[in-house]
């Protein structure tokens, strides 16, 4: 539908705010840097406070960094207001007009423009079969549900065309299974259009569903960016490895680095492993996901079984290995045995799957 | 303060460059708020300390101090100060107590306490000050008529206190039921329900809770009370307050003292209203909000308690049916053969007016017309300037609100006084703009910078009740500051806008204080030809016209109403 395919780039990004309470200065975002690329969905995670939605929002011209610059296409944008930057948001509430039906809120970013009338029409009624609202444009804001303002919404910014469509936690406000299905909605749409989308989420597995690369910030700075399986494989620290997925971590030793070959010590076992950055200390953790072990006779570290749940899908175990809490989910659980609390037995993984984390 | 970036800042104020239209309007409202907000003030204040060769800088000050009258002023309007906006508040507390805590059960009742609530807006002055004289006077209905040749002593300390009471408690009212509202009522069920009684539960949550809230309703009415004109000078007998010092001052009333001395007076009452009305606006009010922050979120348990339930409500539907008696009063006083001699009832004062020598029609349509083009540009300015400081970031923004508020804490007295030194000679003496002093323009002017607190207020309410992200998203699809405000700020708080109108026309067409300063004997309007009519004794025509003025604002709320549904109910049908 678009053909005008977009980068964005922050360039060394950073935002100071005040404490209101203590009246300090702090940086909400902290020297950012990202390069999205033309026709990339791109998705900020972080916890709450983390600078995420600040980000957005300087992109979107409603805040101004107070350093670094802030590129779409090749234009520098720092010092145009919203109105004149070629981005459309949807906002958290949705924030539709309330005084407008839905086919003049979606008009209203053409009718800005003074497009003809046939054809600002024909564009709302594209885009509102797009978005699955068909005959319902001249209801008001008030009679829709929140799925169907979520889709007025989201017509409202893909109408215009823009350069970079821009989500504030667009699907908070809907319940559990309208966001499952919204958010593969949402990609269905920004494939179909080709359009450089740039989404913020608290919730890992909708980022994980929707993007093309995870951006992952903490505190105001980024920590990872990656793909999907990137961030949940590969995580770069043990804030990353806890908050993408469920995550055990088991503490190690290193006791001899050859080349990229690093062997470390888990109790009495040792294991050689490859990481992509050297080492800095002798101290490390090591990332174990829990569908990637199971309990049997014999295996590579002994434990001792200190809870045990049938979950459905699967059995769910919390053992103690090595002083550490280690949650193992064992899949289709009725064909295996079943491990009761005080069970002495040993996590069975593949070495592959333990990955190194610096401290 | 914390540092922004130099990026930071000059990226701001790229922004705002690339806005013209807002930044025109920011510098015009400024202009305009330093012309007739502070220009006004601050030439006062310099005459004020204008002194002869040879005298200290405060020597106006000094020498007013000395002189009796003025002491006996201000020790009157502090004493008059105190005792009304106390006893208006505890009356209030009680009308506010009784609507949250008890059923009325009877529509008559309930009716009371509604009419007694619009009070407030509607309140023109010398109304309850004539019925007080009407009833209470030396030829009263009551004094003369039922007691017989009762000598009475209404005019001076008891009838202010009487008429200001009556006049601020129904504000009082309302502001403390806004806040018993917001107590949420678990919290006095949780105090019943480790044994406390009614009466415990009064004194140990609700009082205590409201203790900033009913300070801040003392503090408002006392401001009113200290800037109160039209009292005073009907009812007040030989009391005079510093408002009617100040007027007599300059229109000759007193033989002593200089333009100066005028001046130094008119700053001491300013001092002490503007002190005040810091104290309310930055502590008190603060207070009184943030110490209720929860909402209501139930519906509370009713006091069934008959002995609880009947003396109050007793004592809150006299009070009531008392002030619409005297609301009454004043429509038979303009009825009335020879006030307080012969109760027959009569239209000769109507005709007088509208037949004889077509005054009133006069009068009617001048004062009309002025209030109404002052509500139109009121209520534009003051949404205009509340848009801008509950929406936009410039430099300069809270002084902006500041100074938009500022003319609630100046007393109309003052501000007329102000006015007359400002512009009589022109800007600084230059000539320049001396064309308005005597015009009705600077009546206009008047009336929105008195009106203008009231709507910057309620405005700046119904914007921050507008999520920000609603006005972000219209500017992220490409509307300017511009289009953004006409396209959905401005249909979203329409009813403000409307009600802002007819607030501040009642306002307008009710003020006294400043205007009785500034008016010429050409221009006929309501307020001043009933202190004219009232002074010479010729209290029915008074009477006349104040009855015209309960008439209009009454019915200027009820087209308001109207309005309000009619467009409620279109955007329900569309």
């Amino acid at each position: 539908m678009t053909d005008k395919k977009m980068n964005v780039k922050l360039d060394h990004i950073s935002k100071l705010y005040v404490n209101p309470k203590t009246g300090k200065p702090f940086k909400a975002v902290d020297d950012a840097t990202v390069d999205i690329l033309p026709g990339e969905f791109v998705t900020l995670l972080g916890p709450s406070g983390c600078g995420k939605t600040t980000t957005l929002r300087m992109i979107a011209g409603f805040e101004s960094p107070d350093e670094g610059e802030i590129y779409i296409g090749e234009e520098a944008v720092n010092a145009l207001t919203p109105n004149k930057r070629d981005t459309a948001m949807v906002f958290q509430n949705y924030a539709l007009l309330p005084h407008y039906n839905v086919f003049n809120n979606v008009a209203y970013g053409l009718k800005l423009r003074k497009l003809p009338k046939d054809e600002t029409r024909k564009k709302v009624f594209d885009i509102l079969s797009l978005v699955g609202l068909n005959g319902m444009e001249d209801r008001m804001i008030n009679q829709l549900s929140g799925g169907q303002q979520q889709r007025v919404a989201l017509a409202r910014a893909l109408v215009i065309e823009p350069a970079v469509l821009l989500f504030d936690e667009p699907l908070s406000n809907l319940d559990a299974k309208l966001r499952v299905s919204m958010r593969t909605e949402i990609r269905r749409i920004q494939q179909q259009v080709g359009i450089t989308a740039v989404y913020v989420t608290h919730d890992q597995s909708e980022a994980m569903a929707i993007s093309d690369r995870i951006i992952i910030m903490d505190q105001g700075r980024i920590v990872q960016i990656g793909s999907p399986k990137d961030v949940y494989y590969r995580p770069v620290n043990h804030f990353v490895a806890d908050f993408i997925g469920d995550a055990s971590f088991l503490k190690g030793k290193v006791i001899s680095v050859k080349d990229d070959a690093i062997s470390v010590q888990i109790g009495s076992a040792v294991f050689v492993l490859h990481a992509s950055l050297p080492p800095n200390t002798v101290e490390c953790e090591l990332l174990l996901r829990p569908e990637s072990m199971h309990l049997d006779e014999v295996g590579q570290l002994p434990c001792e079984v200190t809870y045990s749940k049938f979950m459905g899908s699967y059995q769910y175990y919390q053992v103690n290995c090595e002083d550490q809490m280690i949650k193992v989910t064992e899949y289709n659980p009725k064909q295996k045995k079943e491990y009761k609390v005080g069970d002495q037995a040993f996590l069975a993984f593949n070495a592959d799957d333990l990955h190194l984390i610096w401290k | 303060m914390v540092k922004k970036s130099s990026q930071w800042k000059r990226l701001e104020r790229e922004k705002m460059f690339s806005d013209p239209v807002l930044m025109i309007s920011i510098l015009f409202i400024a202009v305009l708020l330093l012309l007739f907000v502070i220009y006004p003030l601050v030439m006062l204040i310099s005459e004020s300390f204008e002194v002869e060769k040879g005298d200290g800088v405060f020597s106006n000050y000094l020498a007013v101090l000395k002189m009796p009258s003025f002491r006996q002023a201000f020790r009157n309007t502090l004493v008059l100060g105190v005792v009304s906006s106390v006893l208006a508040t505890i009356i209030g507390f009680l009308f506010a107590y009784v609507d949250a805590y008890i059923d009325l059960k009877s529509r008559l009742l309930k009716g009371v306490f509604k009419i007694v609530a619009t009070l407030p807006i509607v309140s023109p002055p010398f109304v309850l000050a004539l019925s007080a004289l009407f009833l209470f006077g030396n030829s009263g209905l009551i004094t003369r008529g039922i007691f017989g040749q009762l000598s009475s002593n209404i005019k001076g300390y008891r009838g202010i206190i009487l008429v200001q009471t009556l006049t601020y408690f129904p504000t009082c009212y309302l502001m403390l039921k806004g806040l018993l509202k917001n107590i949420d009522p678990s919290l006095e069920e949780a105090v019943r329900n480790m044994g406390a009684s009614r009466k415990v539960e009064f004194f140990t949550v609700t009082l205590p809770l409201l203790v900033p809230g009913i300070g801040n309703a003392i503090l408002v009415s006392f401001l009113e009370s200290c800037a109160d004109f039209a009292n005073p000078m009907l009812i007040g007998g030989n009391i005079d307050t510093l408002a009617t010092s100040i007027y007599l001052q300059y229109t000759g009333g007193w033989s002593t003292g200089s333009a100066g001395n005028a001046a130094a007076m008119a700053v001491y009452l300013l001092v002490l209203t503007t002190i005040f009305f810091l104290l309310q606006k930055y502590v008190l009010e603060v207070r009184s909000v943030s110490t209720l922050t929860g909402k209501a979120s139930r519906q509370r348990i009713l006091i069934e308690d008959k002995s609880v339930t009947v003396p109050l409500k007793i004592i809150a539907s006299a009070i009531g049916f008392f002030v619409i008696i005297m609301y009454l009063c004043v429509l038979y006083g303009s009825l009335m053969t020879v006030w307080g001699r012969d109760y027959r009832v009569t239209l000769k004062w109507w005709r007088y007016l509208f037949v004889g020598n077509g005054e009133g029609i006069r009068a009617f349509v001048t004062s009309f017309g002025l209030a109404f083009i002052a509500a139109v540009i009121t209520s534009v300015f003051s949404m205009l300037i509340a848009y801008l400081v509950a929406k936009k970031r410039f430099v300069g923004r809270q002084v902006m609100e500041f100074v938009s508020m500022l003319a609630m804490a100046v007393p109309g007295t003052v501000l007329g006084v102000a006015y007359i030194r400002g512009f009589v000679t022109g800007l600084f003496h230059s000539g320049v703009l001396s064309g308005i002093y005597g015009s009705s323009a600077i009546l206009i002017i008047v009336f929105v910078v008195r009106s203008l607190p009231v709507g910057v207020r309620s405005g700046i309410s119904a914007l921050r009740q507008i999520d920000q992200s609603i006005e972000e998203s219209a500017c992220d699809m490409g509307a300017g500051s511009t289009k953004v405000f006409t396209s959905v700020t401005l249909p979203l708080i329409k009813d403000s806008f409307f009600s802002g109108l007819v607030t501040s026309f009642v306002r307008s067409i009710t003020s006294i204080s400043a205007v009785i300063l500034l008016v010429t004997p050409k221009i006929l309007f309501i307020t001043v030809r009933i202190n004219a009519y009232a002074d010479n004794g010729n209290f029915g025509v008074a009477c006349v016209y104040a009855t015209i003025l309960i008439i209009l604002a009454y019915a200027s709320i009820g087209i308001m109403n109207l309005c309000t549904k009619r467009l409620y109910m279109q955007d329900k049908i569309e």
